[in-house]
């Protein structure tokens, strides 16, 4: 049996997100939670390789709150096997550098994999740091910004990896973890067997002991990152706004506008 | 004279050519070492790197640069550079480390962390030094731009941070003495074999640095079409963007989508045509210090963010804004 595994994170739907006009403050409540949208294509991808290889299985996990349960849920649905919840007081704070820790432990209890996959970055946070900070904690290659697979074998990958200036083309053997881009695929609509998969399924719950998580590695106190503060950034308002009917001298206005602004 | 303290900046080339962004942080740096008597070391590695790009890092505030040169560093395999700043960092000890928020940052930097057992901050826009303690103040957007944090690094070392490119302007008026070192490459295996890099022939300017962005959304109703985009573009010298259906459209290739699921960019002006706006995109470019849009629906949601709205078909107005422009 070859084994896939899938990290995917729970966070608020920012097409949701408001911000309160008085305290100019995020508002948070009530903002409902969705897979972090590059996860989709990770989910998708494990799904596809396990079609194309078969006698293959996909396990999702996050570490999050009990909630996040409907995340991997909605993982399954998609074609996942099974998911396992990494869920405890303990990890509560923990910074990217501790996150990674205690999925790349996660990753120990299971034990025999041949493929790891993750987004580019959360939604929340956007760091892209987490699929990096796993592979390293692991010891295996990590390749970033993974837009083409070629080609993909067990303990081999053939893949093109976005940069600023075009992608490279790169060759992996062995074990590997990638983290993913929109354009690798388009994931799938949940099929009504994998809704029914979805809510059968036994989700694992596994605490810090359960992995063997060094306590000094986890959570607030293993976390080498500390939020000392966290504020609104001033509210971009509209501007000038001009009908081109009624205006039709419109475009030398702007010309004149960004000539003013010392932009042009 | 002795520093106290120690800055290293993780520099980055491209071919032979020193990044600019390694210019902007060498500058910052030698601003913050001001403040805490530090030494600003700049680290480079890559292979023939031009002895003019590495005398230009003591104009912009380096105190001494590090070169490692190989040409196993010309195609960015992250296991080789790992080696070669790992072993640096833990030989310097430096009290900061900064990197540029590219590419080559955002993969290399969170494996160093993790190497060395550091911290790291990522995407900062803004860093200072906190009274008193002298620790390095990193401050950095969350949630798409709708959240700001300030973040720190109370014990572990080097405080690490990756910096979004062109947030900081490069100084070049620090003139110290040119104090170039060499240090080995070590030479190590990997599993991961850089076979090449092909360049996108139509991203001649790419989008996370431009100054200025055209973007072209569902609006331009075909990929014909969006010549238009182009041609306003060249004029500007500006960078091509698009929205998500543009690029789901086929239009144009997905390295120039802006928004969540694409790029995040903060340019000087970013003119979005034949874009709704819709908050996922809008969480991609709002940061740009002017917002120009046209689109013909007076109700669009761009239009509450932007600066310069134009109510119009596209077709009439950016044929037009692109004869004037130059
Ligand atoms: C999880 C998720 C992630 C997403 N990530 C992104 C992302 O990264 N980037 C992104 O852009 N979107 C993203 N989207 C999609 C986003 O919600 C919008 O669907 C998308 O941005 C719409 O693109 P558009 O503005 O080009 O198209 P539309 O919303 O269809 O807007 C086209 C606009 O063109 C105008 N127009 C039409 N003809 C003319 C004309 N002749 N002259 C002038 N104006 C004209 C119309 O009035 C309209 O406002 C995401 C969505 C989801 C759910
Ligand atoms: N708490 C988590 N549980 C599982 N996977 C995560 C978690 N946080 C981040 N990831 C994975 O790491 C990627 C990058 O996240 P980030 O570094 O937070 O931007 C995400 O797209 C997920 O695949």
């Amino acid at each position: 049996m070859k084994k896939v595994i899938v990290f995917i994170k729970q966070v608020p739907d920012t097409s949701e997100l408001k911000i309160d006009p008085v305290t100019n403050t995020m508002i948070r409540e009530g903002v409902p939670s969705i897979i972090n949208p590059f996860d989709m294509y990770a989910i998708e991808e494990a799904v596809r390789i396990k079609e194309k290889w078969g006698d293959t299985e996909v396990t999702v996990i996050t570490m999050g709150p009990p909630q996040a349960d409907a995340a991997l849920r909605e993982a399954i649905s998609m074609g996942c096997d099974n998911a396992v919840l990494l869920s405890d007081r303990k990890f509560a704070a923990s910074d990217t550098w501790a996150t990674s820790y205690v999925l790349s432990k996660a990753v120990g209890k299971i034990g025999e994999y041949d493929v790891l996959l993750a987004g580019k970055q959360a939604t929340d946070g956007d760091t892209a740091q987490v699929g990096p900070g796993i592979a390293t904690w692991l010891g295996i290659p990590c390749i970033t910004y993974v837009n083409n697979i070629e080609e993909i074998k067990p303990g081999y990958v053939k893949l093109h990896r976005m940069h600023d200036e075009g992608y490279d083309v790169i060759e992996i053997e062995g074990k590997f973890l990638l983290t993913v881009l929109k354009e690798l695929n388009e994931p799938r609509i949940a099929s009504f067997r994998g809704k029914m998969n979805a809510k059968k399924a036994e989700i694992p719950v596994w605490t810090a002991e359960d992995i063997g998580a060094d306590p000094a590695k986890i959570g607030f106190m293993g976390s080498p990152t500390r939020v000392v503060k966290a504020f609104s950034p001033p509210v971009k308002q509209g501007g000038i706004k001009i009908s081109a009917e009624e205006d039709p001298s419109v475009p030398e206005k702007l010309k004149s506008y960004l000539r003013e602004k010392l932009i042009i | 004279m002795g520093f106290e303290k120690k800055i290293v900046i993780i520099g980055e080339t491209r071919g032979c050519k020193i990044h600019h962004v390694t210019y902007e942080l060498t500058s910052k740096a030698a601003e913050l070492a001001g403040k805490i008597n530090a030494e600003v070391v700049t680290l480079v590695c890559g292979h023939e790197i031009e002895k003019g790009d590495l005398e230009r890092l003591f104009k912009t505030g380096a105190h001494r640069a590090v070169v490692v040169d190989s040409p196993e560093l010309v195609l960015v395999n992250d296991d080789h550079y790992l080696r070669d700043i790992a072993d640096f960092i833990k030989s310097e000890k430096p009290d900061m480390a900064l990197a540029g928020a590219t590419p080559f940052g955002r993969a290399l930097v969170p494996k160093l962390a993790i190497t060395i057992d550091a911290g790291l901050t990522a995407d900062c826009t803004e860093l200072g030094i906190e009274e008193g303690t002298g620790l390095l103040l990193q401050t950095r957007p969350a949630f798409g731009g709708n959240l700001m944090a300030t973040i720190k690094t109370p014990e572990k070392r080097p405080q690490m941070s990756t910096v979004r490119p062109k947030v900081f302007k490069i100084n070049e008026t620090y003139g110290n003495p040119v104090n170039i070192v060499k240090k080995d490459h070590i030479p190590g295996k990997s599993r991961i074999k850089m076979l090449q890099t092909v360049k996108d022939l139509e991203q001649v300017i790419n989008i996370a640095e431009a100054d200025i962005i055209v973007s072209g959304g569902r609006g331009l109703g075909s990929k014909e079409n969006f010549a238009l985009i182009f041609e306003l573009a060249s004029k500007l010298n500006a960078a091509v963007g698009a929205s998500r259906a543009a690029v789901d459209a086929g239009w144009i290739a997905y390295s120039h989508q802006v928004g969540q699921t694409g790029t995040t960019v903060s340019p000087k002006l970013y003119i979005a045509v034949g874009i709704s706006g819709m908050i996922q995109h809008q969480v991609g470019m709002k940061s740009a210090d002017c917002i120009v849009a046209i689109n013909k629906d007076p109700d669009a949601p761009i239009f509450n963010i932007a600066d310069f709205g134009i109510v119009g078909d596209l077709f009439d107005i950016v044929p037009k804004l692109s004869k004037i422009m130059e």
